[in-house]
């Protein structure tokens, strides 16, 4: 017996949702979809009127969803947005140039522009380099730190007003579990806003319209609608510790669906006991970047780069900022130190 | 790693292999027995000292057990409990240094009935206990679970708190105790034996007929949990205790604090698996084991012949997929190996949390979950996570307008809020109640329905609500509690115009 849409209730029902368990046409899926969107945009007041906009895309299922979302909605409810496409190129062979293609092919379809950046013009580095001097532990910190960066200045040289990224639920819980796991209280409070708050040159604040739409839904509704996107997993990702918390989430999922919604809601209501330590913003001393140390990250992951010492940025090394800064040289103890890679 | 003033200052050494034929690093004389971090290697008279001073010191540090205080011990039989119990013996010994200073009692929940073990199971295991708690000389409580179907409606409706006793009234009670203490002290000859009475099969088979309304394992555990609180703060009410002592020990509570996390109970989190959980008022729930690790706790039993006794529970046996807890606990096991500091960072993060805005004490009753009663965090803000499952909910049973020509709704900022939300309760269906409430206090609510209930509990409970199949076999405690806490939200509703000030005429 054919199971009925519940939200038509007339034509028969063609997926279940992942996220509530009710099982919907095609038409009215879409709907729901991008209604959930748009009401996630309007509540949180995302975007004003007349703002320009750039769409972080990397090829991959969610940036491909949220650029056609993104340019639906601004049409049906006219935002009044003007939208542009924003990529960054991390040096990885075999995965981001396959990717970057359908990034230019969305270009093409969606008709909005396009600047790809890449982490050989900015740093100098390429990922695949970069691998070849830290190992294969601790890339991800590499690549995300600077691709943070890198997503910045290409919105400055586009001259948008925000950034929106295709963070998905399940990304938000991952993160939420990897920073319980990890004891960063910090970054605890902050993960789970929807968008980011910070002032000061050289920073465009960033949100996540997708804040609230389960990964398998975005895979849905490309799906249905035949999006076409890239979607290969980082050669550099098996071995990272966020490995750990997906895992995790997708045994929770199994066990009962709501698991990620309830992951985030917990996140949103944790609150830190006065007193604890929290990081202040400040500015970076070399470029100017916000930083909550006297370098930014970025800097400091460089420098040991470019020296020759891996392990410099990874761990903590408050007192050697200042070395850094002031050009000195480090004691032969603290190279040896920063050397020892782990394979 | 990413934690702000954490600075590994010494240079990275070569980890020696710890082996049992070093000394011991705390004299340095006997030779080792235990590792217990690597590299920390203890000798049995260190060791000893090392644990008993880790609970002295928990007690001491938080200051919370006033000397002469009654005190209820919570054992279930288990090693961490029974650990705790003869700690609480030797600390109260006579020839122990720095006494300890309250007078403890015991109680055993026997939760038999819900697992399925039979009378005779049940009585065996009641007696090993019995045997071992005449031999501290405490008074002890032995309870059924059943007799949850019998408790009044106030344990889940609150009780005044007593008085703020700040840190420095601490010294002062402990100056009137020692002054006073010779004839105060309870002597061991008045033992009140409850032993297991009678227990009628038809509260067994009720009790298990309510397990078996929820569906799911992890349901099932929750309410059993809840329960079974109910329980232990009933029976430290009536009995005259002031303070229950829990076993959780570092790694179950990391588990809870994970387990927690993934059932969405964010904001109780620190109720949940903080050292004092102040939620029901005058009885305030203690965890004073909680920096021992599993590891330590069963070294030390195993060395200094501290018994226990094995009770199944619920999720004992059952595949890692079973339940949310299971999976929880054996994904935190298994990163443990891994990565061995995984458990302490995790209760380092519990440290630092705290309950939400206002202290649980002074809120409101009305403002309190029905089942877990801690403060309800289900207040819809724009753009949150519950907010977002509302409009999930509400849009997955909506046609889609396009087709049938109906014009798209143009939403403002200010109307954004799902419209099934017209009345301040949580539920997307509930738009008829509000129409409905206006009939009077004593008619409208005739059998409460699960969307009713809903609007009482707290997000997490919410879920578990979600996975029951029928209410009714709540125990009445419960359902009664709800229908009065709506009789008394519907009173507010009619005469809300009139209020002057929020809280005025509060429980």
């Amino acid at each position: 017996m054919p199971v009925l849409c519940s939200g038509c209730k007339e034509k028969r029902a063609a997926l279940k949702r992942p996220k509530t368990g009710h099982s919907l046409c095609k038409e009215c899926f879409f709907w729901a979809f991008e209604e959930e969107v748009h009401r996630t945009i309007v509540a949180a007041k995302l975007f004003k009127p007349g703002e320009t906009v750039g769409i972080a895309a990397s090829g991959g299922k969610d940036s491909t969803v949220l650029a056609h979302v993104m340019k639906l909605l601004n049409e049906r409810y006219s935002y009044g947005l003007e939208l542009m496409l924003l990529s960054v190129d991390e040096g990885i062979t075999g995965y981001r140039d396959d990717s970057l293609e359908t990034v230019k092919r969305n270009q093409q379809q969606y008709e909005l522009p396009l600047k790809i950046v890449s982490y050989e013009e900015l740093y100098g580095w390429t990922m695949d380099a970069i691998v070849k001097q830290v190992g294969l532990k601790n890339n991800c910190t590499f690549c995300g730190v600077f691709r943070r960066q890198a997503l910045d200045r290409g919105a400055i040289m586009l001259k948008v007003d925000k950034i929106c990224t295709g963070h998905n639920a399940d990304d938000v819980a991952e993160t939420v579990l990897m920073n319980v796991l990890r004891g960063d209280i910090a970054r605890l409070r902050r993960c789970t806003a929807i968008s980011t708050v910070s002032e000061g040159e050289g920073v465009v604040p960033r949100c996540k319209p997708l804040k609230y739409a389960y990964e398998k839904e975005i895979v849905l509704y490309a799906y249905f609608k035949k999006l076409d996107y890239f979607s290969t997993e980082c050669v550099y990702s098996p071995n990272a510790y966020r490995g750990h918390a997906r895992t995790f989430l997708k045994d929770l999922e199994s066990v009962r669906p709501s698991s990620i919604m309830d992951v985030i809601h917990s996140g949103e209501n944790l609150s830190v006991r006065d007193g604890v330590k929290m990081p202040v913003q400040g500015t970076c001393n070399r470029c100017g970047y916000i930083s909550s140390q006297a370098l930014c990250k970025s800097c400091v992951l460089l420098e040991g780069l470019n020296r020759g010492l891996p392990k410099l940025g990874i761990g903590k090394h408050h007192r050697l900022h200042d070395k850094l800064l002031s050009q000195q040289p480090l004691t032969e103890r603290e190279e040896r130190k920063l050397k020892s890679v782990d394979f | 790693m990413c934690q702000v003033e954490e600075d590994y200052r010494d240079g990275l050494e070569r980890v020696e292999v710890p082996s049992v034929s070093k000394k011991c690093v705390k004299c340095k004389e006997a030779s080792a027995a235990v590792v217990i971090r690597a590299g920390d290697t203890y000798c049995r008279g260190c060791f000893k000292e090392y644990f008993i001073h880790k609970f002295r010191a928990m007690l001491g540090k938080n200051r919370i057990i006033f000397p002469g205080e009654k005190v209820l011990l919570a054992v279930s039989g288990g090693p961490s409990s029974c650990s705790m119990l003869s700690q609480v013996r030797e600390g109260l010994s006579l020839n122990a240094h720095k006494k300890l200073r309250f007078s403890p009692g015991i109680i055993y929940i026997d939760e038999g009935g819900v697992v399925g073990q039979t009378v005779e199971e049940r009585r065996r295991t009641v007696a090993e206990l019995q045997a071992m708690f005449k031999a501290t000389g405490f008074p002890f409580h032995t309870v059924a679970l059943e007799q949850v179907l019998d408790l009044p409606s106030s344990v889940v409706a609150m009780a005044p708190s007593p008085s703020e006793q700040p840190a420095s009234n601490y010294k002062e009670a402990v100056g009137h105790f020692l002054q006073s203490t010779s004839s105060s002290r309870s002597t061991p000859q008045d033992e009140e034996q409850t032993s297991l009475p009678e227990v009628p099969e038809a509260h067994t088979h009720f009790l298990q007929q309510l397990i078996g309304s929820a569906k799911t394992l992890t349901a099932r555990q929750d309410l059993l949990n809840t329960l079974r609180q109910h329980l232990l703060v009933h029976t430290a009410r009536t009995e005259g205790y002031s303070k229950v002592m829990l076993g959780d020990n570092c790694t179950r509570l990391a588990v809870k604090l994970l387990t927690s996390i993934t059932l969405g109970r964010g904001a109780q989190l620190a109720q949940d698996t903080g050292f004092s959980d102040a939620r029901y008022g005058d009885i305030t729930l203690v965890r004073p084991m909680r920096d021992y690790s599993a590891k330590e706790i069963a070294y030390y039993n195993h060395m200094f012949s501290v018994a226990s006794v094995f009770t199944p529970s619920l999720d004992t046996k059952t595949t890692d997929k079973a339940s949310i807890q299971r999976l929880t606990e054996s994904f935190v096991t298994k990163l443990q190996e891994d990565f061995p500091s995984t458990v302490s960072t995790i209760y380092r993060t519990s440290e630092k949390l705290q309950t939400t805005c206002r202290s649980s004490a002074k809120a409101e009753p009305s403002e309190k979950c029905l089942l877990c009663v801690c403060a309800l965090d289900t207040a819809v803000e724009n753009a949150s996570a519950f907010q977002a499952t509302l409009t999930s909910e509400q849009l997955s049973q909506t046609k889609y307008p396009g087709a049938a020509g109906t014009e798209i709704p143009r939403q403002n900022p200010e109307s954004s809020a799902p419209s099934g939300q017209c009345c301040s309760s949580g539920g997307a269906e509930d738009c008829g109640r509000a129409e409905r409430g206006g009939g009077g206090c004593c008619s409208s609510a005739k059998e409460p329905e699960t969307t009713d209930l809903k609007s009482l509990l707290c997000y997490s409970c919410q879920l578990t609500l979600k996975d029951m199949s029928s209410v009714e076999h709540l125990p009445q405690y419960i359902l009664s509690e709800a229908q009065r806490r709506q009789r008394r939200s519907q009173m507010r509703e009619e005469i809300s115009e009139f209020l002057l000030e929020d809280g005025e005429g509060g429980d």
